[in-house]
């Protein structure tokens, strides 16, 4: 039986080798401890029913010692585990893009091209892939052990994260946050592949719609098109380019377009209005399921093909990679 | 063998009236204002609720024997853990050390005739009572299923439980702590005996006065969180529901608030416990006396600026996660250097190796092993892996039934000649000690390796290759519950066949061993005078240990 989990991702050495050394700091100190006092108590047991102990009970000398050894131990611990908190936070800009959606109790996957998946999440090794999570209900919380990652996603909001897979196999997804009677069931595989095996699933069975045109369809559905025209002077701001850029508000704020600001805009419109337009657009709260959200998102990400420039570092969530099929 | 008998043989001494013999009746109970007897009152209601929560533990180590969720429906489990961490946190942890022992010691220690509110005490006593029982009534009408964390929206919009009913009960029980932590606050300030000054204070009283700034500061906010939660899950108010515009990670920092230093609301008591177990079984002065009390007081301050490390998943922003983890690591410098003061503390001794040092010997062990495996939590890359799993399970056991449990029942021993003016078995009390640090280890020890294997916590059904580890973990359980039984059987039975114990059985120092076992109602006959430090074994022990 093997005490760590598959290594099966980019972060898993790094958790796996910071683990090694608080497992190493832990055994070290735990033993100290343990012999130490098994020794002294052994070393200095009553031997007389009278017998009176040494008055040592002051040393400022060793109380300087074991606050600064401790200190100095938590501070490398701390740094250390920011490091690889920075790398597990931040997504690279030429990941893929998958949609997830978390409902009681299940995980639904799209992507880009349009397959669509249930508990079941075919990634490629050796690219990065870059998740977009909500949830329909409660608080879930995506976790793939051999990744070592894991992420909650929030109702309401936007979950984004990323991993890259190393090496393929079938591996567990739990949802690792209660989220009610039947949350021991939110499980799935996640499937790593090859790149050429990820190819040749990926061209089966097509669903004929990809995500961009699926929310395209939408954007006419909901007649977002009557005011978000492509052209200029429009009621609305035109959407054509706009993801990953800096825009002016009426409050003078400037904000970077990206799937939180999205969100906020089509759930809550008036939160933040875009410099020169008025507060005529209604919420969409309630009437665009999570799923539908994603496709709109994937699509308004569709009408910006090019990375901005600046904007990515300006960003806490890069910029978006062209999605690659057809 | 070196029996309490054997260091200070019980002279034929009689104390015609102490405090449980001044008066008989129900009613002498039920209405005393007496420090000691409402102690005892704890004792009984702590009791009661840690064996039901002990049940319902048993019942969820048998329903994981097995991978698949065969025993209970999972529902019927989800309500199962849930009414586990709610009666042992809410209702079991929080009162133990401070209701119990607190109460019992703290007049006798600073040399008072009872705390500063004797009838505000009382009240707490049934406020405690009445919260329990409040939640005990919604798990047997049904439960609740939402984990003892109630995190939103699933309490408030989704979950079908009784989470209103049972959060009123914790929101009273509240009160008895706010309540308690006032009037210990106050005592401490004020009812000091002659000479005691705050250097001469044993140790145990600056645990419970730096639990008392916890229960005080800390107790409100959760109790305006579970009412925020009432209020959205009757009224749909929209302060958690994201459907109306409420943020559900904003009832994490609310509860968090409250409930990491509540962490330290249970373990703050059972370090100051071992302060002076290690003391008093060494018979030797305790090493770095204001480091250890200071060393308190910063962790009461220091625990209400972490509860963001709960947060690390659930996209609060980087900085602050960096924030809140730096933050947790140095909660746990005044916690190391309690554990190296202790263990100098035996360091040219004169240590009996009689049951309370056992358990105090057990607590460091443990407490040591699980505020380690705590900095891994605090380390933000690998909480990410281990954040929700099994992994965190384990760790909080070790410190809450490793740590907080092993120094009440270490107090409890130490403490019993003086409470019950009897003394237990020595021999069966040393084996359930050693049952019960065995059992524990094998319990939880295995849960760290399930859960950095993967398996998520209240998981009703899991894959098939972590049930080695559960079926240990639940054979530990056994070991574990059979390990508790031991102590409830003869604390019974010596309190009618035990021999009588004599004022000072351990020959210690601390003005509880200066009056007589058990104390008369009032006390002490003379209020005492205090001239030294506190633990002074090695010029002033004579006349207490063998007078």
């Amino acid at each position: 039986m093997s005490l760590f989990p598959e290594q099966a991702s980019t972060f898993a050495s790094h958790v796996d080798a910071l683990y090694g050394f608080l497992i190493a700091v832990t055994a070290f100190f735990s033993l100290l401890i343990g012999t130490l006092v098994v020794v002294f108590a052994i070393r200095y047991r009553r031997r007389s029913p009278d017998e009176i102990a040494t008055d040592v009970h002051e040393s400022g000398l060793l109380e300087i010692v074991w606050t600064v050894i401790p200190l100095g131990l938590v501070l490398i611990m701390f740094a250390w585990g920011a490091s690889v908190y920075f790398r597990i936070t931040r997504p690279p800009a030429d990941a893929i893009d998958l949609y997830v959606t978390a409902k009681q109790w299940m995980w639904k996957i799209q992507h880009t091209d349009g397959h669509r998946e249930m508990n079941e999440l075919h990634v490629p090794i050796g690219q990065p892939v870059r998740l977009t999570m909500a949830s329909e209900d409660v608080i879930h919380s995506f976790y793939v052990p051999a990744f070592r990652f894991k992420r909650d996603v929030v109702p309401g909001r936007f979950s984004i994260a990323w991993f890259e897979a190393t090496k393929p196999g079938r591996y567990h997804l739990f949802c690792a946050e209660f989220c009610g009677t039947r949350h021991s069931g939110m499980i799935g595989w996640v499937y790593a592949m090859k790149p050429a095996d990820y190819q040749a699933w990926l061209s089966g069975g097509a669903s004929g719609e990809t995500l961009a045109a699926a929310g395209a369809r939408r954007f006419q559905e909901q007649a977002c098109n009557t005011c978000h025209a492509e052209q200029k002077g429009a009621r609305g701001p035109t959407l054509v380019g706009i993801f990953g850029k800096s825009v002016r508000m009426q409050n003078g704020q400037t904000v970077v377009v990206d799937e939180a600001y999205l969100r906020e805009s089509i759930t809550n419109p008036q939160a933040r209005l875009v410099e020169g337009f008025p507060p005529i657009m209604p919420t969409y709260q309630g009437l665009i399921s999570e799923d539908g959200l994603l496709q709109l998102i994937a699509y308004i990400k569709s009408l910006s093909p090019a990375p901005a420039e600046g904007a990515a570092a300006a960003a806490p969530t890069p910029t978006e990679r062209k999605p690659a099929k057809p | 063998m070196s029996t309490p008998a054997a260091t200070a043989p019980p002279e034929p001494r009689v104390h015609p009236v102490n405090y449980l013999n001044a008066r008989y009746g129900v009613k002498s109970w039920l209405l005393t204002v007496d420090h000691k007897r409402i102690a005892i009152l704890y004792l009984i209601g702590v009791t009661f609720f840690f064996a039901i929560g002990g049940l319902f533990a048993a019942l969820i180590r048998l329903e994981l024997l097995t991978p698949a969720g065969d025993v209970f429906q999972s529902e019927t489990y989800n309500k199962i853990f849930t009414t586990h961490g709610v009666l042992m946190v809410f209702f079991f942890m929080i009162p133990a050390i401070p209701g119990v022992l607190g109460n019992f010691l703290l007049p006798l220690m600073i040399g008072a005739k009872d705390v500063a509110f004797p009838r505000l005490n009382l009240l707490s006593w049934y406020l405690f009572v009445i919260g329990g029982l409040i939640a005990l009534w919604a798990v047997v009408h049904g439960g609740v299923d939402t984990g003892w964390t109630f995190y939103t929206p699933y309490s408030t919009v989704y979950s079908n439980g009784w989470v209103v009913v049972t959060a009123v009960g914790i929101f009273i029980n509240g009160f008895s702590s706010i309540l308690t932590g006032l009037n210990f606050l106050v005592t401490i300030h004020t009812m000091r005996a002659p000479g005691m000054n705050w250097m001469r204070m044993p140790l145990f009283c600056w645990g419970m006065y730096a639990t008392a700034i916890i229960q005080i500061l800390g107790t409100p906010v959760v109790a305006i969180t579970l009412l925020l939660v009432a209020a959205e899950r009757l009224f749909h108010l929209g302060i958690f529901d994201p459907a109306q515009g409420g943020d559900p990670v904003l009832f994490q920092h609310l509860f968090w608030f409250y409930s990491h230093p509540a962490v330290y609301i249970m373990i703050l008591p059972a370090m100051a416990v071992i302060s002076e177990l290690v003391t008093g079984m060494a018979r030797k002065p305790i090493f770095g006396y204001k480091f250890i009390a200071g060393s308190s007081v910063a962790i009461a301050v220091l625990s209400f600026l972490v509860w963001g490390h709960h947060m690390f998943v659930s996209g609060q922003s980087v900085y602050a996660g960096l924030v809140f983890s730096i933050l947790s690591f140095m909660v746990a410098i005044p916690s190391a250097i309690k554990v190296f003061n202790w263990t100098t503390t035996l360091y040219k001794g004169s240590v009996s190796y009689q049951t309370p040092l056992l358990y105090a010997l057990g607590f460091i062990g443990l407490f040591t092993f699980g505020g380690l495996t705590g900095l891994m939590l605090a380390t933000l890359g690998l909480d990410i892996h281990v954040h929700d799993t099994y992994f965190i399970v384990a760790h909080f056991h070790y410190i809450m039934v490793g740590g907080t449990i092993m120094a009440y029942l270490g107090g409890l021993h130490y403490w019993w000649p003086k409470i019950s003016g009897k003394l237990y078995p020595e021999y069966w009390s040393r084996v359930s000690a050693w049952v019960i640090f065995i059992g524990f280890n094998l319990t939880f020890f295995p849960q760290f390796l399930v859960g950095y294997l993967g398996m998520p916590r209240r998981y009703h059904a899991y894959p098939d290759e972590f049930q080695v580890l559960n079926v240990m973990s639940t054979a530990g359980a056994s070991i574990l519950g059979i390990g508790y039984v031991i102590p409830l059987v003869y604390f019974f039975w010596s309190m009618r066949y035990g021999k009588d114990a004599a004022d000072n059985p351990w020959g210690a120092t601390g003005l509880e061993w200066q009056t007589p076992s058990p104390p008369p109602t009032e006390n002490f006959p003379v209020t005492p005078v205090v001239s030294g430090r506190p633990y002074d074994y090695t010029t002033a022990v004579e006349a207490g240990a063998r007078g």
